[in-house]
């Protein structure tokens, strides 16, 4: 397998997989029983995403699929850097999701006619999900913008501050524009453009405002991440790190 | 969120068999309590169908009533249909 389409899988595995363990995070501090539950479906939802990528590319390697998530190093994630801003509070998680799912939905929604047989079956599977998560964010980012005074104001910060981070998820790394030019991932403009459109209509029936100025931050494909993703990583890595080779 | 109103959820396990009530939960409105019910009650795949109610729609009868409800039927067993008797080749009765 080439070396730029291994990167897209585990650019694809990351993403799911740093966003699930922050959701996960929520854990027992959501703000109510059901919003928990709520939270962390989506994050076994992306859990299982990211696992199918992962065995993908370790019946590849002949590596084994735990060795991705638990034993890389920062610099070798590949993630966007909006999933693994902090938790924050409860419309900080609403806008993150909504972003991120905006463009998951529609990044799926291409990659069902990948080249790539494997990961067309494993997009036709995870869509439905992003489908229902898509709905569930959407659906709080209505309440909470068209809601209350506070609750609209929280939900405009939140927004200013994380669409920073939202256009690097349509920004080609290198590998990328290999595989779009191969046929295994479908064109990111096109897949902008949809989920662009999706969100700034979602936003703006929420009564919230798209903001337009704002200085776009990238790295995360590159490897180059924010603070945050290093403690989370330590975390996530603790046992695999401290037990070696461990099992459950 | 505390004064968020109670809703009964009913979920239809399979097509063709009835709703039933599984518990109930806490929602702003009717669209948030099936979003809520769907990630609380079809985790393990419990449903095909959600119906909710908020609570206070149930006029449910009084407990302490019950004898004056329910009992008198107890003595009444030719209410049953057990007297009957069944021909060998009648199954599932």
């Amino acid at each position: 397998m080439d070396s730029n389409l291994k990167k897209f899988i585990l650019r694809l595995a990351d993403d799911s997989m740093i966003l699930g363990q922050r959701l996960g995070e929520w854990c027992g501090h959501g703000p109510v029983l059901e919003q928990d539950i709520a939270l962390t479906n989506i994050a076994l939802d992306l859990i299982g995403e990211a696992r199918n990528y992962y065995a993908y590319l370790a019946s590849v390697e002949g590596k084994k699929e735990d060795d991705y998530p638990m034993l890389r190093l920062e610099r070798e994630f590949y993630n966007c850097l909006l999933v693994e801003q902090p938790n924050g509070h409860f419309g900080d998680s609403i806008i993150r999701q909504f972003l991120f799912d905006s463009y998951h939905y529609y990044i799926l929604d291409g990659l069902k006619s990948s080249k790539d047989e494997t990961l067309a079956q494993i997009a036709e599977k995870s869509l439905k999900e992003a489908r229902y998560h898509l709905h569930f964010s959407g659906e709080w980012v209505l309440r909470l913008g068209d809601g209350t005074e506070k609750s609209h104001n929280l939900m405009q910060d939140s927004l200013n501050n994380l669409v920073e981070y939202y256009e690097e998820l349509f920004t080609p790394a290198p590998f990328e524009v290999w595989c779009m030019e191969q046929g295994y991932c479908p064109n990111l403009n096109d897949v902008k453009d949809k989920a662009i459109g999706y969100a700034r209509q979602k936003i703006e029936d929420a009564t919230l405002t798209w903001p337009t100025e704002y200085f776009s931050r990238t790295g995360g494909k590159a490897g180059i991440h924010s603070e945050s993703l290093g403690f989370m990583l330590t975390e996530l890595q603790y046992m695999q790190r401290a037990y070696p080779s461990m099992n459950w | 969120m505390k004064d968020w109103p109670l809703f009964e959820i009913f979920i239809r396990s399979k097509n063709g068999l009835n709703h039933k009530h599984v518990g109930s939960l806490h929602a702003a409105d009717a669209t948030m309590a099936i979003q809520n019910a769907r990630d609380v009650y079809t985790r393990r795949n419990e449903g095909v169908s959600i119906w909710v109610v908020e609570s206070k729609m149930i006029t449910a009868s009084d407990p302490a009533e019950k004898e004056s409800l329910f009992e008198p039927a107890e003595d009444k067993i030719y209410r049953h249909p057990t007297f009957y008797v069944l021909p060998d080749e009648l199954k599932h009765m």
